[in-house]
Order: structure tokens, then sequence, then C-alpha cells
């Protein structure tokens, strides 16, 4: 039996909807109920929807067999796990992002508001910048607005929040999409289930 | 002592010392503290998040253990005679999950010496062997750094790329590692031989013969040769079925330089066993022998295997200030003799038994 974890939201039904067209349904994970843990004894898959930040947890720890996690959170706490697939859904970017016309003239410290510390961190460290970090939960796009910070390093998709709010992109750190990931102990176990699903997969991804 | 009576951690290293013992390993008890100087020259090598560290009444700082190995190699000298111990103690090291101190408890061995390819056998084996004390449901995880540094270096890319080349192998990542390929701009043939490394895990027998296209230089396949004679010895053992070949096995700490492992157990969710061999260690601390070694992390353990108990004891004797003391003695003492695990309390609060034996009602002297 697989354990899967699935992130909570639209990124976890799309995936689902990939595994459901790999052969891995489980038609009790679509009936409106308060359940937590789906299981298809005949596919041998159990899956359960976690918040999309705590994938990683339940993988690491070998909670979960395999699991589906933003290339941002794998980032930024570096979680002892595999990275097997690049689902190539739930595409975005880890961006920087000040108000128009903002201009980083590199003499003092710069105030930089994000969620993602350490991925900042070692983004201005590897420019040798530096920076002041105010780690915020949510809401980052205020910071720069309110004069908290001079720019904010956050999520970027379309970047129509942004625009509504006046701020711009002024670098892009890296690239992110949705990974599949297995915890390393119950890849060695697993190995022949794992690597069936993952080839399944692929052929549907592309 | 009863083996009922010993936690799953405390039976394993029972065991594992006896299994030491008859290889002709000896006892290696340190001390608890050392010198903080030994982890601040060595830092490169131990990769440490962090040392707790205090001064003695002499005002020398000194630090709780973070590592045995380094404790081991530091007096020793070279000698004709393999110095084979093993040690059961704890380190206190920042775990990489919860970013705090930990304590940990570790059973080991290390073998110093003029190593041969037997030595590295016999590790292997004892390995092999200390996972099985654990669980028969294992696998012992097999890598050699003298195939995958030489293949990193021969792209010829630089530190960046090899450190991040690392660490997509660690983490079986191919997508990750074509993309840096690319952005390094590596030639479609060595970004191929590296996509190879991903993929070579499994059966011994199959993935050494899958790597002979990989190793191209002298060095790695020298490395190449030393594996295939490793293998030719363990395949004989009854641990064959159990031992695979994995490159996404690169040990923490940066003084392993030649073959390196970690060992499974199904049912814990990361590695319980992790070793290898660090001759570059001791070359570092200007030795010409060779070294090898593994840690069992027993901490891991903890509760492996435990069905949830029930009860916390077999009989709850309750009584209260009529009793007296002599039929109480008498009654706790008689359930003892028959074999009951006995709480005598005055309330059950919320002790929980399979059996209650209530004086209160009577037995006044």
């Amino acid at each position: 039996m697989l354990n899967i974890a699935l992130p909570k939201g639209r990124l976890g039904e799309k995936i689902y909807d990939i595994f459901e067209r790999a052969g891995y349904e489980c038609p009790s994970i679509k009936e409106n109920n308060r359940k937590l843990i789906f299981e298809n004894a005949e596919k041998g898959v159990r899956y359960f929807w976690v918040k999309p930040s705590d994938v990683s947890i339940y993988v690491e720890r070998g909670a979960a067999d395999i699991g589906i996690c933003g290339k941002d959170i794998l980032a930024e706490y570096s979680p002892d796990v595999y990275e097997l697939l690049d689902c190539k859904t739930g595409v975005c970017r880890l961006a920087v992002a000040a108000k128009k016309g903002f201009h980083d003239d590199g003499q003092n410290t710069l105030k930089v508001a994000t969620k993602f510390v350490k991925c900042a961190e070692a983004y201005y460290a590897s420019k040798g910048r530096d920076i002041d970090i105010i780690h915020l939960n949510g809401s980052i796009e205020l910071a720069p607005i309110l004069g908290l910070s001079d720019v904010i390093v956050d999520i970027v998709e379309t970047g129509t929040t942004l625009k509504e709010n006046d701020l711009e992109v002024v670098e892009t750190i890296f690239p992110i999409s949705a990974r599949l990931i297995a915890n390393k102990a119950g890849f060695k176990f697993k190995t022949a289930e794992i690597e069936a699903l993952l080839s399944k997969v692929k052929l549907l991804i592309g | 002592m009863s083996q009922e009576i010993l936690k799953e951690e405390e039976r394993v290293a029972f065991g594992l010392r006896s299994l030491y013992k008859q290889y002709g390993y000896l006892p290696y008890k340190m001390s608890k503290f050392e010198e903080y100087d030994l982890y601040a020259q060595n830092k490169d090598f131990l990769r440490l998040a962090g040392v707790v560290t205090f001064n003695d009444t002499d005002g020398k700082l000194l630090a709780l253990k973070p590592d045995i190995t380094l404790s081991i190699v530091k007096n020793d000298a070279d000698s004709d005679v393999k110095r084979k111990v093993y040690y059961n103690e704890n380190v206190y090291r920042v775990s990489g999950k919860t970013g705090r101190f930990k304590e940990l408890m570790q059973v080991g061995l290390e073998c110093i010496g003029n190593l041969d390819l037997y030595d590295v056998f016999e590790t292997v084996y004892l390995a092999a062997g200390s996972l099985a004390l654990i669980s028969e449901k294992f696998v012992l995880d097999l890598s050699h750094l003298g195939i995958l540094i030489p293949v990193l270096k021969s792209v010829n890319s630089g530190v960046a790329f090899e450190k991040a080349a690392v660490r997509c192998l660690a983490e079986k990542n191919e997508h990750g590692l074509r993309a840096l390929a690319e952005e390094y701009g590596v030639s479609e043939a060595d970004t191929a031989r590296l996509v190879k490394l991903i993929g070579a895990y499994g059966n011994p027998d199959i993935v050494l013969d899958s790597l002979e296209s990989v190793c191209t230089c002298d060095n790695s396949k020298k490395a190449l040769a030393e594996l295939h004679s490793l293998w030719s010895l363990l395949k004989t053992t009854e641990y064959a079925d159990r031992i695979r070949l994995d490159f996404s096995v690169i040990n923490d700490g940066n003084y392993y330089d030649d073959v390196v492992f970690k060992g499974f157990i199904d049912g814990i969710g990361e590695s319980v066993l992790a070793g290898g061999r660090y001759d570059k260690l001791l070359k570092k601390l200007e030795r010409k022998s060779g070294a090898i070694g593994f840690a069992v992390y027993l901490d891991l353990l903890e509760g492996f295997g435990e069905k949830p108990r029930l009860a916390d004891v077999d009989v709850l004797v309750l009584y209260n200030d009529r009793v007296c003391a002599e039929t109480l003695a008498k009654t706790v003492r008689a359930l003892i003799d028959e074999g009951y695990s006995v709480s005598a309390q005055k309330s059950a609060g919320g002790l929980r038994y399979k059996k209650l034996v209530d004086l209160t009602g009577g037995g006044v002297c």
C-alpha cells in the first residue's frame, strides 16, 4: 500500500486527476464528506489531504511514502527526501518585487519582507548584499507599500496582485512547480510500486 | 535479566556489543566532554550545525561530544596492528528536522590501520549484521565516492556545480540535474553519465555492469574494481539479498572518500545506520593509516516494534489505612511470586491494570 500525501487545494486536485488517469483512482476521495483518509486497497493506494507546507514533513518522517510538494517549500525547508519528478503543474516563480520605479543603489542595508527567509537569505548572500530580513506570514505585498520593507521575496504566478498594488517584479530567484517527493527509507522497501507509479505519471505529464 | 523487560534500543545495544566482540572489537569508553578546539579545527570535516559548549572550572572551553569518530582517531598513532574498537555513547547535535540540540544514542565501531579488502568487507558485513539484529526487513545501501567524485571532477564545471550536482544525486533528482547541467553548459555525454548515476541503484550485479560506461578515468575505474571485489565477497554471505548499490548515499560529514553505506529498516522513516571509509580525515591528522566505521542511531528505535500496552501493571492492589502493612506486603509478595507485576495503591487514579485485588474491605490486623 502506497501512502500518498496530497496538498489541499487546486494543485492537489489537479495532481489527483493525473494519478486517477494513471490508474490509481480512489473514487471515495471525490465524495463530499469530512473524511481525511481515502483508500483503494485494490489499487494499493491510500491518499490523504494535508496543508501544502506540511506535505514534506509527512514524507520526510515516513508517514507518507510519496507526496506532492512545491519547489518553494523544498528549497526553504530542505527536507531529506528524494525529489523524483517535476510534475510541471502549479508553475510559478520565487521573485523579488518592489514598488514600481524602485532602485536599489546598494548604499544601505536592503529591507526584505518574506515568508521564505532561508531562500531570501541564500539569494542575497550569493550576491554579497547586506539585508535585513523581515519575516511575515501573509499579505507580504503590504510591506513595501507601507514602508516596512524595500522589497519583498514572494511567489509570483500571474503578477496580477503585484500590478493591482503598484508593485513589479525586479528579479526572478528560481522557477517553481509541483514535485513528486518520496521518503528515502520508504523508497527502499516500496521501490517497485513507486517506480511503477512514477513511470505511468511521467507518461501523462510528458 | 529478562529480555522482555528491555526496551528495543537496549536489546539491540546488547546484541550489537556481543556481535562486535565476536569479531575482536574492544570496547572504547570515552569522556562525555571534549575540548572545543578539536571541533573548531575540524569544522570543515564535521559540517556541524552547532556544538554545546561550556567553560570548565579552569576556564577551558569544553564541548559535549557532537561526534565520536574524531575523538577516537585524534590520539592514535600509526601501528602495524589494526585498532578495532566499538562504543556505546551519546552525542549532542543539532537536529536537521527541528534545528534544536538533541541527545542521540549511538553504538558503532571503528577499524583503524593499514586496511585491506577484508577489513572493508568485515565492516560492511557487520553493518548488515547490525541491521539484521534490529529487523529481518532491512536494506543496506552501498556506494563508492571514489566513483562519484572523479566522475563529477571530470565534468570540469567548478565547485559550485559539483556541490549542486551532489545534492541532485542525493535527491535522485534527475530533472534538477539536467537543468543544472544545462545551466553550466555541461556536454550531453557528461550529463548522460551523471544521470546514469542517479538511476544506478538496486541489485549490485546489475548496477555494477551498468557503471562500466560511467567510469572512464583511472580513479573511477579503480574504485569500480574495488566495488566489484567487495561485492564478490558480500554476495557469498547470508545478507546478499539485503545489500544494494545506491549512488544517492552521500553521507553527512566531509570525511568520507571511499566506500560509504546507509542502513534502513522497514517501518522506520529514516536511515538507522551510516558509515564509510574515511582515510581523508586521517590524512588531515597527518596519519598514514586508513579507517572505516559506522554508527547505529539507537534513538530511532524508540518504540519500534512495540505493541501498544493495554495495562501499566498486571495487578492493582487497592488498600486503605485500615489494612495492615504486613497483610499488604504478603499479598504483594505472593502476586509477584506468581509472576505478576504489582502496584499497591490507595486509589486507582488513571492506572491501567489487568486484575484488581481490593483489600479495602478486609485484611485488618
